[in-house]
């Protein structure tokens, strides 16, 4: 089968060379980072860190040069999304499912509207780029896929790329309802992140002022409750992920990438973090505040480098 | 006349008194108090003059004013306080601090007669001996505790006469909530976005324009406001549209504190209006996010 990963950066990386692994996949890479591709496209894609592995694999920043593809994996940044998937949609025209591991909610929707059969995922595993070609592992962790509801993806699909991505070396689930994993995540990233970017402090930090974790809590509670009144069962309890997280020997001095991205004066993801809780919400009538107050810090925080 | 601190505020009264009548500085460094007595205090901007000042780091030094006014920032209030214990007994104090509770701290090291105090000018200080003076807008100032009006009204007619713009009101609480308000509000927001104060602030077209953040920071500081029978003397919403609307952006001092690493007056400004809604059960969750995030934010370079 052939896939190609969409936006092949950290996280893109990691799926792209572990599924280049297997004899009876076909990976093509779409990223603008010319770069970046020109360096896969010459040394193959490296990985080094919690696993060292060189995956062989076509890279390009021309979609025109795209096959038709089986499946699709985007793992760009969530506000590069509409963009990455304009221009490449054509190689999924032809029955191909796309999937999304991206952070944050909405990215789902932004698929559906240029392709056919869309694949909700979360994904916990991280990295980061060091050098073109050259991908660092932080994390290994699971990734969950999941029919996207107003345009599913077949589930035999979804569990026979699941399945690839498994034996390549990133164990993946293909469950009937994947929004759990999903918003367990973008509650715990849109309750801990703009607080370490706001605050320049790291997630250890945070949690131990015991008054700044308690605004944490109530960002957490918000977005529960908006998961709650979509009937989204939470596939365990974001507030334990906080806590296991603030331990010295699991990321107490994590610096969320927000407070990366703002100290490198990036756009951050916060749109598709607590934008995406306070858009839900509204929905279905879940107030929301705090959420959008931090939005709209972090929208303020953003402006301030182009004044 | 003597003022307690030479940042922008103090010096913009020492020099403005300083043409209309003897004025002491007492400052926290010697070398700014020989600076001063050496060169005296040149005023620019809006005003543009010069002003001969007597300055010293020790009360003792100095000639018994009637009138004290203590213009450090909150963070120094404390040692400023005690540096004044034991000295002019027969002066008359006043506070100009931002935020809450300045008086009380005052007091707890004498018992001059007090005068509450709040200012809206402001002023960019470029060395010991020269500030600029920006904003020419208001002092109002008002009895604490039992000092009588007429004095209320004799300072003001001092600063007056000395070129400062100035309101006597019987009851100053509801200016120094309206400025509560407003400076929790406006401070805390810039502090953490690094925007100075301008246009965004009164934004409120889409969800996540800081306006509405703004706006629902200010509605709960009402809410304390008023829980706690006070009426305000200015709209914090309006002044803050009225502020962004007056062309070059003010750039709000704890924004400037965070970006030099410095300490900030958000507990006398923010911790005083949460802890007043506590007290009050007055729910201000927008409130207490801002001062807890600006207070970790000064934890970070601490």
């Amino acid at each position: 089968m052939k896939v190609c990963i969409v936006g092949c950066g950290a996280v893109g990386s990691l799926f792209a060379a572990n599924l280049a692994q297997l004899d009876d996949v076909e990976v093509w890479a779409y990223d603008l980072a010319q770069e970046h591709v020109d360096a896969i496209n010459r040394d193959g894609l490296r990985l080094s860190g919690a696993g060292d592995v060189v995956g062989r694999l076509r890279a390009t920043s021309d979609a025109a040069e795209l096959p038709a593809c089986d499946f699709g994996i985007v793992a760009t940044k969530a506000m590069h999304t509409e963009a990455a998937i304009a221009a490449t949609a054509q190689a999924f025209a032809d029955r191909g499912r796309v999937a999304t591991v991206q952070n944050g909610i909405g990215n789902e929707e932004v698929l559906a509207r240029h392709v056919e059969r869309v694949i909700r995922g979360t994904t916990f595993p991280a990295g980061k780029v060091v050098e073109p070609g050259h991908v660092q592992w932080d994390v290994k962790g699971d990734t969950t896929l999941g029919p996207f509801e107003p345009s599913p993806a077949p589930m035999d699909e979804i569990q026979r790329l699941a399945d690839a991505c498994t034996r390549g070396g990133m164990p993946t689930h293909a469950v009937a309802d994947a929004r759990g994993p999903q918003w367990r995540k973008v509650i715990f990233n849109a309750a801990t992140n703009p607080v370490g970017a706001l605050t320049r402090l790291s997630h250890g930090r945070v949690c131990e002022r015991p008054e700044l974790r308690r605004v944490v809590s109530a960002l957490v509670d918000e977005g529960k409750a908006v998961a709650a009144a979509q009937g989204i069962e939470l596939d365990a309890d974001p507030e334990e992920l906080i806590d296991h997280a603030a331990r010295p020997e699991v990321a107490y001095d994590h610096k969320a990438s927000m407070l990366q991205d703002i100290e490198a004066r990036r756009l951050t993801e916060i749109d598709y973090l607590n934008g995406g809780i306070v858009g839900f919400g509204g929905q279905h009538g879940v107030p929301t505040p705090l959420n959008a107050a931090i939005w709209a810090l972090v929208k303020g925080l953003e402006a301030s480098w182009t004044m | 006349m003597c003022v307690v601190g030479g940042g922008s505020i103090g010096s913009l009264y020492a020099a403005h008194i300083g043409t209309v009548s003897e004025a002491l500085v007492l400052t926290r460094r010697q070398e700014h108090a020989d600076a001063l007595n050496r060169e005296g205090l040149r005023v620019s901007g809006r005003h543009d003059f010069m002003a001969r000042v007597t300055a010293a780091v020790d009360p003792g030094e100095l000639p018994e004013p009637d009138l004290v006014i203590v213009a450090t920032k909150s963070t120094e209030l404390e040692s400023a306080a005690a540096a004044l214990e034991g000295h002019f007994p027969a002066a008359t104090v006043m506070t100009v601090q931002n935020g809450l509770g300045a008086e009380a701290i005052v007091r707890a090291r004498g018992s001059w007669p007090l005068i509450s105090a709040v200012t809206f000018m402001s002023g960019t200080r470029h060395s010991d001996t020269h500030v600029e003076y920006i904003l020419d807008t208001e002092t109002w100032v008002g009895p604490y505790e039992e000092t009588p009006y007429e004095r209320v009204e004799e300072v003001a007619a001092l600063l007056a006469a000395s070129g400062l713009e100035v309101e006597a009101l019987p009851d100053l609480l509801p200016a120094q909530w309206s400025k509560l308000i407003f400076n929790a509000t406006v401070n805390g927001v810039a502090a953490l976005t690094g925007l100075r104060h301008d246009a965004h602030f009164a934004a409120e077209a889409e969800l996540w324009d800081l306006g509405r953040l703004v706006h629902g920071l200010i509605d709960e500081g009402k809410r304390v406001a008023a829980a706690n029978g006070v009426e305000l003397h200015d709209d914090p919403w309006e002044m803050n549209v009225l502020a962004t609307q007056r062309g070059s952006a003010h750039s709000p001092s704890m924004l400037e504190d965070v970006e030099a690493g410095r300490p900030t007056e958000v507990e006398l400004i923010n911790g005083s209006l949460v802890r007043a809604a506590e007290r009050s059960r007055v729910e201000a969750p927008l409130q207490n996010a801002v001062y807890r995030l600006v207070q970790a934010r000064e934890s970070s370079y601490r």
